[in-house]
């Protein structure tokens, strides 16, 4: 079995972008995708491709519990035809021996970068730059998202060659699955010797769903083939922030005219956008003599540092504007809403669609809309309130497509012009005006912005808002304590950080 | 009905002989065992070994034909049991399943036909889960071969090398009275690769023989005396027959290799690993045409002494290569070089890890320090590894621990129980094996122990003492009906019975065997022509004495699942209380339902396509949904408002609507976001005309609305 005089059956040849190439060529490939997401269906694809050009293939995974959402590593080796001589092959991706690696979602392809599956010297990369997030990025009351920019550097920078795009959304907007595109991208990229004909026969002979495949399939080929002129695809630092938007020239409704002149003549201008913003918020969600209340109520800042003028434009208005059924209520019913849920189910203008809205309000929110002294009358009597409770506080299901659910929901928007009067109304208007108090008190505009910024954990609806406010109101007692300590800003954004990471602190 | 189909995979059970046969070890081991004449097939699926079972359960045409018998056992105990037909009739059986959990439950069933010994060929085929990817404790089957002396074989990870034992194991039992086991490592099952097939053979002996003409032998049951006579026959005749067999058949492999004073010894599974290792340190080609001399054990157990001194003899020292511990080879060839004289220097677990994968990287390393000590030529100069910097990019990664799918009947039951524990405080909960299991990973948190398949309720058992001591709250068990039926009916629920457990027992009917593939089960409520199903678990309980039961048919009315653990966890009644919660595993529901529904739409049938929404202005980013959910399809969006940094819930479109975030929002009493859609396809004309006019009035409503918004509006729409 042994070859006389050399250790190693294996003959180097020409040079290649300088790597030698070692006869037999051999071909590392390890494919990370997520269960779901049809990595089975590539590797299977992978080998009919070399085994049609008779090279030898051998595959395997590790799926185990992992098959439930979890991360699985494919991995194969194709060695080209060596007639009569069977290779012997490994059975997992060894680090630093990786010719091809192929992520099906980007912090797969990092979680290939940490298990030494990309080095520069030979790994041609081809990864989605897309996001599945994980449970764990999901649970955090704030954002916990991963820093998918500095996971993408880190990646270009162990990478020989890397394709990088969003494979999931291209393979959905031709009809297909990731692993067509991704398939694609791997025959554009050159990495294997075999010409995008044979890609396309493979997909043409597994027989399910081939005309959207092929089509994926060439888009992502094109892509990659194009890759090294394009411009280096970049990801946002924070891709869940929304940049307000600049302020109109000219208000759409005269009514907000004097209210735009009155930002540009007594805020600087660096808080503009946000105003525009929170003003706009705000008479959307009363009126426009409440856009005028919110610009009092910024007033008092508008000579403070520029960070104090934004947060307290920015909080200012989320807090003026609090959740309520009667927002909730305005929200469902408008006529952009009905255009998106249509659109999110691919409705055409003909298609009967139906919407059913998951209610459940409590007592707390029934008597919340009532004028104050209602309220106050009902809770100095606990047998009226025993008798209500069960009858308000239970789920609703509202079918909003129906002109008996929509009018339900119009009938609660319309308490709108009764808001000032009511008890929430009134409740909520105290606290926001004690906090602003306390911040305008606070000669430190560091602290001030930040007890500004605080607001950020008062959000939602019945447990969710109390436990957000009783967050809150630890927080601003802290501040108040702290106040006129040097570091007191920084220590106060460290304890808030801390709260929006964490649902149980 | 499994979650696969295998249509293709069966097709390929009956080529001719001399077929090129493309697939996944397992299914060559398939083809092998109808190859080598096989009676009788039985097992109990679990990963990786659920598609053997799957297959042949698919096959059952094939198998009709060729006089083959097979059924999903019970459990591992039921399938090992079965091999007794073998005992008395020269019968060839084979069995799998998953290991070492499979064999630890069979363990008293192979023990007892090892003892007595077979006369037909009986195989063990386990799936070995060790390594990445397990999901299981980290043992070996190796131990379980030698308490009991059964013969383990351990194929090189090569399709035609794993069919080749199939054969050597049958034919290896029969000379040796000895059922043998044959391993296979995850990677192995999972291994694409190719090999020649031969003609399937009908069963040499039918098992109608065995029934119309009994046959039995005293000698062979395991009672004094003759039980005793058994172990002197293991070690008088069946090791020396085993022994002999191994040699005259060259079932293990020696390699040569000029550097004739090392070797190694390895395990016939570990040989593809090995190989890249020593070519990556440049002692071997793709080939496999190595300079150190190899001897591969196709058989783990037993060893063969004259093979281990012909090896070693004259050489300085070798490297013994097997995973886990303890390291069974490297004591035992210490042994035989010690008795023989042999002065060869063993080394092993001093060079390499006591436990874990024998990856490739620690392959290498382990190699390259037997090398540095014995042939420090081969480093004269530095061989260059390209070892990749320590990563930085680990810190950043999120963990992706596997969960429950997307529209998962179990999802509700744990939101349940957590919205339950609200009001009841925290408890101390017993789990089980299978996807409920899941329940211990983010976002539930629910679990303390899982001590075995069907063991959920027993290992609730001590905490019974809560009646005895007075104690304010009672222990929960979780089982799932795979646990339920494959032990926890009788040692977990009458066990409850008898000892008359205070206790809480939920048990999770999704209708399958979900966790291992979605296999069929006495209580699963579909029609399987080859089996008795809806067999209801109420009755079983109730039949072993349950009083307080109750089931709730629809797991995903959160609101009554929460209702069923409160009363079952505060009810002053005394006594296990059972809680049944039943809806279909979705997985298999989707596979079912999504083809019929395609054809319903195909063939102008009114169907009703639904999904989940979530209103991103109402949603507060505060998540509260997704810590009492996990849902797959429940994710992040922006906002798209500048005064809402956080990001939003959002439905993707992988959502099945089986209405779970909607119903948690309204039982937590979370937030009114959540929003079911309908979409009508092939709507009726009345259908069509009532729509028509509905979207008319309430277009005109909200043309209304919009025109007054617009006199509050800043920015241009």
């Amino acid at each position: 079995m042994n070859t006389p005089g050399s250790p190693k059956g294996e003959y180097r040849t020409a040079q290649h972008e300088g790597n030698p190439v070692t006869r037999p060529r051999s071909l590392n490939i390890a494919v990370m995708a997520l269960g779901g997401q049809g990595g089975g269906v590539l590797v299977d694809w992978l080998v009919a491709l070399a085994e049609r050009a008779g090279w030898t293939a051998q595959a395997t995974s590790v799926a185990g519990v992992a098959q439930r959402t979890g991360a699985t590593v494919y991995y194969l080796e194709i060695v080209e035809p060596t007639p009569g001589r069977e290779p012997v092959m490994a059975l997992m991706a060894v680090p630093g021996d990786v010719d091809v690696l192929i992520a099906a979602e980007l912090m797969e392809a990092g979680r290939a970068l940490e298990r030494g599956l990309i080095t520069p010297d030979r790994t041609t990369v081809i990864a989605s730059s897309h996001r599945t997030y994980a449970t764990q990025e999901k649970v955090v009351p704030g954002n916990g998202l991963a820093d998918s920019a500095a996971v993408l550097g880190l990646v270009r920078e162990a990478s020989r060659h890397l394709i990088i795009h969003d494979m999931q959304a291209l393979a959905l907007s031709h009809g297909s699955v990731i692993s067509a595109s991704l398939f694609g991208a791997l025959a554009g990229s050159g990495a294997l010797p075999f010409p995008l004909a044979d890609f396309e026969a493979v997909v043409e002979a597994s027989g399910v769903g081939v005309k959207a495949s092929l089509k994926a399939l060439r888009a992502a080929a094109l892509l990659a083939v194009d890759a090294p002129g394009a411009a280096p695809l970049s990801l946002p630092a924070d891709p869940m922030l929304t940049a307000p938007r600049p302020l109109p020239e000219r208000a759409a409704a005269p009514a907000l005219q004097p209210l735009l002149d009155r930002i540009r003549a007594r805020f600087p201008r660096a808080a503009w956008p946000w105003l525009g913003e929170g003003l706009a918020r705000v008479v959307d969600w009363q009126d426009a003599a409440y856009g005028a209340e919110y610009l009092d109520r910024v007033a008092p800042f508008a000579a403070r540092s520029e960070a104090v003028v934004i947060e307290a434009a920015r909080w200012v208005a989320v807090a003026m504007s609090y959740d309520d059924v009667i927002r909730v209520a305005d929200l469902k019913t408008r006529a952009e809403r009905a255009a998106r849920v249509r659109a999110e189910v691919n409705a055409g203008a003909d298609d009967v669609v139906g919407t059913e809205e998951y209610f459940h309000p409590r007592l707390e929110e029934a008597l919340g809309v009532l004028p104050r002294r209602w309220a106050d009358r009902l809770d100095e009597s606990p047998h009226l309130k025993a008798w209500l409770a069960p009858r308000l506080d239970r789920g609703r299901r509202i079918h909003t497509h129906t002109l008996r659910g929509h009018l339900q929901l119009r009938l609660v928007a319309g308490l709108r012009r009764f808001r000032r009067g009511n008890r929430r109304h009134a409740e909520e208007t105290a606290h926001l005006q004690a906090w602003l108090t306390d911040a305008a008190q606070t000669p430190d505009d560091a602290l001030a912005a930040e007890m500004l910024r605080c607001r950020r954990l008062v959000k939602g609806y019945s447990d969710t808002h109390a436990r957000g406010s009783s967050r809150f109101d630890r927080l601003m007692q802290a501040a108040l304590e702290m106040r006129g300590q040097p570091d007191a800003a920084q220590r106060l954004a460290a304890l808030r950080d801390g709260l929006l990471r964490d649902a149980n602190a | 009905m499994a979650e696969r189909s295998f249509a293709r995979e069966v097709r390929q059970l009956t080529v001719p002989a001399g077929t090129e046969f493309h697939g996944e070890g397992i299914l060559a081991v398939t083809k092998a065992l109808l190859e080598a004449g096989v009676g009788y097939v039985t097992g109990y699926q679990g990963a990786p070994i659920s598609h053997l079972m799957d297959v042949l359960a698919d096959a059952q045409p094939i198998l009709n034909e060729l006089g083959v018998y097979f059924e999903p056992a019970a459990s591992e105990a039921a399938a090992a049991a079965a091999l007794s037909a073998s005992v008395n009739y020269p019968v060839r059986g084979a069995v799998t399943w998953k290991s070492t959990v499979g064999t630890n439950v069979a363990s008293d069933a192979l023990a007892n036909l090892a003892s007595g010994g077979v006369r037909g060929g009986a195989l063990i085929i386990v799936g070995e889960d060790y390594g990445e990817g397990s999901s299981i404790m980290q043992e070996r089957t190796h131990a379980f071969a030698m308490k009991s002396q059964m013969w383990l074989l351990d194929p090189k990870p090569h399709l035609p090398s794993i069919v080749k034992a199939v054969h050597d194991g049958f034919a290896l039992s029969e000379a040796t009275n000895t059922p043998v086991m044959l391993e296979l490592r995850i990677r192995s099952c999972h291994l694409h690769g190719k090999f020649i097939t031969r003609e399937n053979r009908r069963p040499a002996f039918s098992l109608k023989d065995a029934l119309e003409n009994p046959q039995r032998d005293g000698s062979r049951i395991v009672l004094p005396p003759a039980a005793f006579m058994h172990e002197r026959e293991k070690a008088e005749h069946r090791w020396p027959a085993a022994v002999k067999y191994i040699v005259d058949h060259q079932l293990n492999e020696f390699v040569d290799g000029e550097l004739d004073h090392i070797g190694i010894v390895m395990l016939g599974g570990l040989t593809n690993n090995v190989q890249r290792a020593l070519k990556l340190l440049d002692m071997s080609d793709l080939f496999g045409t190595s300079r150190v001399p190899q001897y591969i054990l196709n058989v783990a157990y037993p060893l063969v002494e004259d093979e281990v001194v012909r090896f070693c003899e004259g050489k300085k020292a070798v490297l013994v290569i097997e995973e886990g511990q303890p390291d069974y080879h490297e004591q035992h060839i210490n042994t035989i070089l010690r008795r023989r004289g042999v002065g060869t220097a063993v080394h092993g677990k001093d060079l390499l890890p006591m436990g874990g994968d024998y990856t490739v990287a620690v392959l290498r390393k382990g190699i390259r320090g037997f090398l540095e000590r014995h042939h420090p030529a081969a480093f004269a100069k530095p061989v260059t590894v390209a070892m990749p910097k320590p990563p930085a990019v680990s810190a950043l990664l999120p963990p992706r621990p596997p969960g429950l799918c997307t529209g998962c009947p179990e999802r509700p039951i744990f939101s349940a129980f957590k919205l339950a524990e609200r009001e009841l405080g925290t408890h101390h909960v017993s789990s089980d094996i299978g996807c409920h299991l899941f329940s211990s990973m983010p976002p539930f948190h629910i679990g303390s122990t899982t001590m075995g398949y069907g063991l959920g309720a027993s290992s609730a058992s001590a905490f019974n003492a809560g009646g005895q001591l007075g104690a304010g709250k009672r222990a929960v068990a979780f089982m799932g009906d795979g646990g339920f039926w494959h032990n926890g009916l009788t040692s977990g629920i009458a066990n409850a019975v008898f000892n008359r457990h205070d206790n809480v027992f939920v048990i999770v009917d999704n209708n399958y065997s979900a966790a291992t593939g979605g296999q069929d089960i006495p209580s699963s409520r579909v029609d399987n022509p080859n089996r008795s199903t809806s067999h209801a678990i109420e009755s079983a309980v109730r039949g072993v004495g349950v009083e307080w039961v109750r089931t709730i048919t629809r797991t995903y009315d959160v609101a009554a699942m929460r209702a069923a653990l409160q009363e079952a966890m505060s009810t002053p009644f005394k006594g296990p209380k059972v809680v049944i919660a039943q809806s279909e595993c979705m997985l298999n529901r989707q596979r079912r339902e999504k083809p019929l529904a395609a054809k319903a739409v195909a063939a102008g049938e009114r169907v009703l396509k639904e999904r989940f929404g979530v209103d991103a202005a109402v949603c507060s980013g505060d998540h509260a949904c997704m810590r009492l959910s996990g849902c797959p399809s429940l994710t992040l969006a922006p906002s798209g408002d500048a005064l809402k940094p956080d990001p939003v819930a959002q439905v993707d479109d992988s959502c099945v609507a089986c209405g779970h975030c909607g119903e948690v929002a309204d039982a937590a009493v979370l937030c009114p976001s959540f929003y079911k859609t309908h979409k009508v396809q092939n709507p009726g004309s009345g259908e069509r005309w009532r729509a028509r006019w509905r979207q008319k009035l309430v277009g005109w409503l909200q043309a209304r609305q919009q025109r007054e918004r617009a006199t509050r509006a800043l920015y241009p729409s």
